[in-house]
């Protein structure tokens, strides 16, 4: 069963979120072990532990624990990451965890996937919680949700309780603007609907979790996108050995939207000029094409004085340059912002110095009301204007997520300690 | 969820693509950087990630190994095989060295020396002034590194604080670090054990001949296979049979190698690497429960050894 013998349908990465106690790490114990992800010497030291901790059945959500501290606590307070394959696809979980103080690595956890599991007990319905996350699954644009209604055992497997849900749920995303939405029920501790459908859950017709999981686009976006190339690192292999490479320069890079051919024209910013791919290359080996999240090396037709921060964009559609936009941002650092500091914003390879020039609004994402402040703490969210020292060349982040996107960093302890998502350009 | 698929990267390629922007990523970002080198499976993964990351040009970072002096033979010649065909600078820094300092104590003869790389490591860091290490480290190697940040950020004391990490989001990578202070760069943070075969499979990698189904002298010791009378590389043996123990010899494979003393392999009898690839899909023991003895001593030991400045 060597891979490439099979079809291979890529790579998806997704989320899982839920409240504290409705068996997030229980499903994707599960889904670990359903696929036969979790190998025996794994399962006996948490059979181990289960039996340690007096419980009789083996508690699959001890697979996801990750640190010695947390395992103390029993609780989970980091991002962690877990993979399985289907043979077919590649799955990474991002594994973020529920608590109210968290937003913070829910939105980590968020910015690297393309579906969410957003799981609701049975028993408890939508939750505050549950508008939190996706609220926060939209603001952070995953493209595709996947409501589980959980505990499906403890209510009897009832449908009327699933509907209700079902119901309730659509109602909340028609008015947050989610629109690629599927529900399922599920018993993660019973295995049900996760990759064998089970037996007590005959009404439902839709099919497994893993079948929606195999079936979901891997690409983030359906649409298509402009071709963003912000250069990496210029290679100049002038004292090399063979006197072909003299004159070589070919700007590394990854393709962070789009897609790019050999002769399409292309624009070099911030200098603006324009020429025409000349070669693409990896390794040695000239492509055609490459396209969106390929790592490649251009080559271009005129000799543009190019380095790292600069960026690589189609012709026909160049992105704003711009030295002010708007934003949310997520505040990560457990020291508060300070309109009066200046931080340094990772924008693609590009690195400039900020402001916030104003703060709009903070958002209180339980209720979405707006509120006015002047700082932020640990796990606010808040729509800003910042100033730049220099220009980025950049995308709203509803367009484009790679090019919308920027982190804010703290220049006396080069501490990440914001995220944040463009808005607008012309702020 | 619409049906419609734009094209998309395989996984490998996604992989492969994702390891090349970290490289570059380090090599954009940071003014010194190292990329550890042992010889081993990933290392060599890494090795062919930063050829197709950096050619036709030559690496922005010279390579390093950190040897314990028990390490397999095979590996060392294949190291610098390796290292010299590629035209890259090899450094070797040997934890011999650092005991003859004085900066590694052993408890005793038998020790391991795996855990005393750490010394020797951060003792190469500081000699060189390197500001990031690139490592072969996997998420899914083990439960402490499950967590780990793609670029890890480790203080003066060469610390991993799990509680104080960077938020990484999207692929903005943030490799900052203060004079002292270095990253630990993880390119293939997201591989699995089954992925890194099928790289080695797809893109036709050498390995050092221990990775493959071979005989060899070994004794059992509490469960596992232990290899004995081990050749170095001066001649000497190691890993001497305790008295009453049965030697006997075995068809076995390395799937992960180390320091001799505290590397098992499994009985195996696949000599190629896509055997090893359809025996991966099928095993039932993870990569390092079977055959990394050093991390069984406790569930919490990677993340106390991290602690410390380990990989």
């Amino acid at each position: 069963m060597s891979a490439q013998h099979v079809e291979d349908r890529g790579l998806l990465r997704f989320l899982t979120c839920g409240s504290v106690d409705d068996g997030k790490s229980t499903l994707i114990g599960r889904l670990l072990f359903d696929t036969k992800a979790i190998l025996a010497d794994t399962l006996t030291a948490i059979e181990r532990t289960s039996s340690k901790r007096g419980m009789t059945a083996v508690d699959l959500s001890l697979l996801t624990d990750g640190l010695q501290a947390e395992r103390e606590q029993g609780i989970t307070i980091d991002v962690a990451y877990r993979y399985f394959s289907t043979g077919t696809r590649k799955y990474i979980i991002a594994d973020a965890p529920g608590h109210e103080q968290y937003t913070r690595n829910m939105v980590t956890a968020a910015s690297t996937a393309n579906l969410a599991i957003i799981l609701i007990d049975a028993r408890k319905g939508v939750l505050t919680q549950t508008r939190r996350h996706s609220y926060l699954t939209k603001l952070v644009g995953i493209p595709h949700v996947v409501v589980a209604v959980n505990k499906m055992d403890l209510v009897d497997y009832d449908q009327a309780t699933y509907d209700r849900i079902v119901a309730e749920y659509k109602a909340f995303a028609d008015q947050i603007g989610l629109t690629d939405v599927r529900f399922i029920p599920l018993s993660a501790l019973n295995g049900d609907m996760i990759v064998d459908r089970g037996e007590r859950l005959g009404w439902y017709d839709g099919p497994t979790m893993i079948d929606i999981l195999e079936a979901a686009p891997a690409a983030h976006t359906e649409q298509a996108e402009s071709f963003r190339f912000p250069v990496q690192y210029v290679c100049r292999p002038q004292a090399s050995d063979n006197p072909e490479l003299h004159d070589y320069r070919g700007f590394m890079g990854r393709v962070e939207s789009g897609e790019i051919k050999v002769g399409d024209s292309v624009t070099v910013l911030p200098n603006g000029l324009t020429t025409k791919v000349k070669d693409i290359q990896l390794y040695g080996e000239s492509l055609p094409k490459a396209i969106h999240e390929q790592s490649v090396t251009l080559l271009l037709e005129d000799e543009i004085d190019i380095s790292r921060g600069d960026m690589i964009v189609s012709s026909e559609e160049v992105p704003a340059q711009t030295k002010q936009a708007e934003a949310i941002v997520c505040w990560l650092s457990e020291t508060p912002l300070s309109p009066a500091r200046t931080y340094w914003l990772r924008h693609t390879t590009r690195e400039v110095k900020a402001k916030v020039a104003s703060i709009t609004h903070r958002l209180d994402i339980n209720t979405l009301e707006k509120e006015a402040t002047t700082t932020l703490a640990m796990n606010d969210i808040a729509r800003l204007t910042l100033k730049l020292a220099q220009p980025i060349f950049a995308d709203n982040y509803t367009d484009s997520r790679a090019t919308g996107a920027f982190i804010l960093i703290d220049e006396s302890t080069n501490n990440t300690v914001g995220a944040g998502m463009i808005t607008s350009l012309n702020a | 969820m619409s049906t419609l698929t734009k094209q998309t990267l395989s996984h490998l390629d996604w992989l492969e693509s994702e390891a090349i922007h970290i490289m570059r990523e380090v090599a954009g970002q940071c003014s010194n950087p190292v990329l550890l080198f042992s010889g081993g499976k990933d290392s060599i993964c890494m090795l062919r990630l930063a050829e197709k990351a950096f050619r036709p040009g030559k690496f922005p970072f010279p390579l390093m190994h950190i040897d314990t002096g028990h390490n397999y033979k095979e590996v060392v010649a294949f190291r610098d095989k390796r290292a010299a065909e590629l035209g890259e600078r090899l450094i070797v820094r040997s934890v011999e060295d650092s005991m003859k300092r004085g900066t590694v104590v052993l408890k005793n003869e038998n020790e391991s020396r795996n855990k005393h790389q750490s010394v020797t490591l951060l003792e190469a860091i500081e000699e060189f002034g390197f500001d990031a290490c690139i490592g072969g480290a996997r998420r899914d190697e083990e439960k402490a590194r499950a967590k780990e940040r793609i670029m890890s950020f480790r203080d003066e004391f060469g610390q991993w604080d799990p509680k104080n990490q960077r938020p990484e989001l999207w692929n903005l990578y943030n490799a900052r670090s203060h004079k002292g202070e270095n990253i630990r760069a993880f390119p293939i943070s997201n591989w699995t054990e089954m992925d890194v075969w099928q790289y080695i499979e797809r893109e036709k990698l050498e390995l050092p001949s221990i990775y493959f189904a071979h005989t060899r002298p070994v004794v059992m010791r509490s469960g596992a296979i232990v290899p004995v009378n081990v050749p170095l590389m001066n001649g000497e043996l190691t890993n001497l049979p305790k008295a009453g123990e049965e030697i006997i010899d075995l068809q076995v494979r390395f799937r992960t190698v180390g320091d001799i003393s505290c590397t098992a392999p499994v009985e195996s009898d696949a000599d190629n690497v896509e055997k090893i690839v359809l025996e991966t899909a099928t095993t039932t023991i993870t990569e390092r429960g079977a055959t990394r003895l050093d991390d069984q001593t406790s569930e919490a030991s990677m993340e106390q050894r991290k602690k410390e400045g380990y990989f």
